[in-house]
């Protein structure tokens, strides 16, 4: 075991996995975070923790894991280069262990034009790749970035690192995820899964490479709530591939059935993606809708989660 | 070269409301390239403000003169008597241009009229892009001749990020992707090799993160034979 979480657990015991992500508030509101935890808790194995997701200013995700953790679910942080140099990601990293986080994602972070911040200054002193190497030698090597020792405790994560198989170039989306596994990822989220025979591909490739017997890779999935949400997320998102067949069934569904259309899309999604070799779970990004969760892993068939 | 672009009058007006008489100072080197600050946006913007300054009831005066390079003391040298005889100077140079002059003359207030921009180059005529953001340690040979740090919006060292696609970059489908233009040109060379690598962590130290930088080349130092005798 790299961390002992209950992610990492139920990965290595061979369980398809099924992790959650729960979108921390835009105020110091604790409530809203204790409602949206009790629609996760018992569906998913862990919640990832969005770290000012689109640059838009949120509660920090280490705080809202800490929460989590008292509520009895497990968090899987998430950590951009976007507002933080290497010495406060590397402390909000020592920060995090001792409070009990066990999985830590990796990410660039979106640019900051996209919130609601865009006159400020960003930082991105280290990539994603970096930010993975930083990690996994803090947690191997007992080393900081700089090379000092560790000295006492080093902080000890799950470590995971997202993909994008529909961005470009195409070709190299495979590579790309080989080097992460290889910079450090245990484990890699993909973006949302819609287009499942370009995934297919993708994983196909993947496989060839021999990733998959690297890191878990659990493929991203999500609900749609609307034939307008999907319209939106098919032509104004950088990088998401929403097939026009799937526009199109939401557009020919009544608009009080389109959200349970949806969530139906989503299992089907599930199911087919669950095939593919070198498939280790699913991620469930059902943001600002995380009642859901719990109907499409149950319609999925992936419950009860594994208690290990 | 470094670009620049004028800024817009009426903070200009609002700079110089409270001289009277206005050395408009150009700069014959790059920003007379770029078409922002040379002899001839000299002329530009004095006609501009000696109307504008006019319709507003004022009467000041506008003198215009432009130097070879505005960051060179000897240069400005040439134009010290009317530098001495304006209340103050506007300068079109970039901002380094500013500043020389501000050192040089110390009792003369010299005021930007451009605002520096980038380190780039024309593309097409009336089009600057950003191609160089000094960072004090060229990866030019990695990447294939192209600039991660100053054109991928994000700096990466490892792209593409995920939101390349078709070519543009995340944040602006204005912008082309630079680790796409980086993957074409590798792919061309036949060093698709030289993505594969996972680039560890630059060393920010040499860019403007490690303060304001200096070079002193000893072998060129006026000084150098003295302190070597001593
Ligand atoms: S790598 Fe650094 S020095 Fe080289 S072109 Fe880019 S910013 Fe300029
Ligand atoms: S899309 Fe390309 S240029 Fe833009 S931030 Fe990502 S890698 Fe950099």
């Amino acid at each position: 075991m790299k961390a002992g979480s209950n992610l990492e657990k139920v990965l290595t015991a061979g369980y398809f996995a099924a992790t959650g992500e729960l979108g921390p508030p835009q105020s110091a509101d604790t409530a809203v975070i204790e409602k949206k935890a009790g629609y996760l808790k018992g569906y998913v194995d862990a919640v990832n923790i969005t770290d000012c997701q689109t640059a838009v200013v949120r509660m920090s995700s280490m705080a809202v894991a800490v929460m989590l953790l008292r509520l009895g679910l497990e968090p899987t942080m998430q950590m951009t280069c976007r507002d933080r140099n290497r010495i406060a990601i590397q402390s909000d990293l020592l920060g995090a262990a001792a409070l009990g986080i066990k999985n830590l994602l990796c990410l660039t972070g979106d640019h900051q034009v996209f919130g609601n911040h865009p006159t400020a200054k960003n930082v991105f002193d280290l990539d994603s790749m970096q930010l993975l190497s930083m990690v996994k030698g803090l947690r191997d090597d007992r080393r900081f970035q700089c090379g000092d020792e560790v000295k006492g405790p080093e902080p000890r994560f799950f470590i995971g690192a997202a993909a994008n198989p529909f961005a470009d170039p195409f070709d190299f989306r495979p590579y790309r995820l080989a080097k992460k596994a290889k910079a450090g990822a245990d484990f890699i989220q993909t973006q949302i899964v819609f287009n499942v025979p370009k995934f297919r591909e993708y994983m196909k490739r993947v496989v060839d490479l021999g990733v998959h017997e690297q890191c878990y890779i659990l493929a991203g999935v999500a609900p749609i709530k609307s034939f307008g949400a999907a319209r939106y997320m098919a032509t104004k998102v950088p990088g998401m591939d929403v097939p026009d067949e799937i526009v199109q069934r939401m557009k020919a569904t009544p608009k009080e059935k389109q959200a349970e259309e949806g969530i139906k899309v989503c299992v089907e999604v599930i199911q087919q993606v669950r095939e593919i070799p070198g498939v280790a779970g699913v991620h469930i990004m059902a943001i600002e809708w995380e009642e859901s969760v719990a109907e499409i892993t149950a319609q999925a068939g992936l419950l009860p989660r594994p208690a290990v | 070269m470094i670009i620049a672009e004028q800024k817009p009058l009426d903070e200009i007006k609002s700079m110089i409301a409270d001289y009277q008489k206005v050395l408009i100072l150009g700069c014959g080197t790059c920003v007379t390239i770029c078409f922002a600050g040379g002899e001839k946006e000299v002329g530009a913007l004095a006609s501009a403000l000696r109307m504008a300054t006019r319709l507003d009831g004022q009467n000041k005066e506008f003198i215009e003169a432009t130097v070879q390079r505005q960051c060179e003391y000897e240069f400005n040298e040439e134009v010290a008597d009317l530098i001495e005889e304006a209340d103050v100077v506007l300068s079109l140079a970039c901002g380094i241009g500013v500043q020389t002059m501000n050192e040089q003359f110390p009792n003369k207030l010299t005021l930007p009229g451009l605002n520096t921009a980038f380190l780039g180059q024309p593309v097409e005529q009336g089009v600057w892009d950003e191609r160089c953001q000094a960072c004090g340690d060229c990866v030019l040979y990695l990447t294939g001749g192209i600039c991660p740090i100053a054109r991928c919006s994000k700096s990466l060292l490892n792209g593409p990020c995920g939101g390349s696609q078709n070519g543009k970059c995340e944040v602006n489908p204005e912008i082309d992707c630079a680790w796409q233009l980086i993957y074409d040109r590798l792919q061309a060379l036949d060093r698709l090799d030289l993505m594969m690598e996972v680039k560890p962590a630059k060393d920010w130290s040499t860019s403007r993160d490690g303060g304001p930088r200096k070079i002193v080349r000893e072998d060129l130092r006026l000084t150098f034979v003295e302190e070597k005798q001593s």
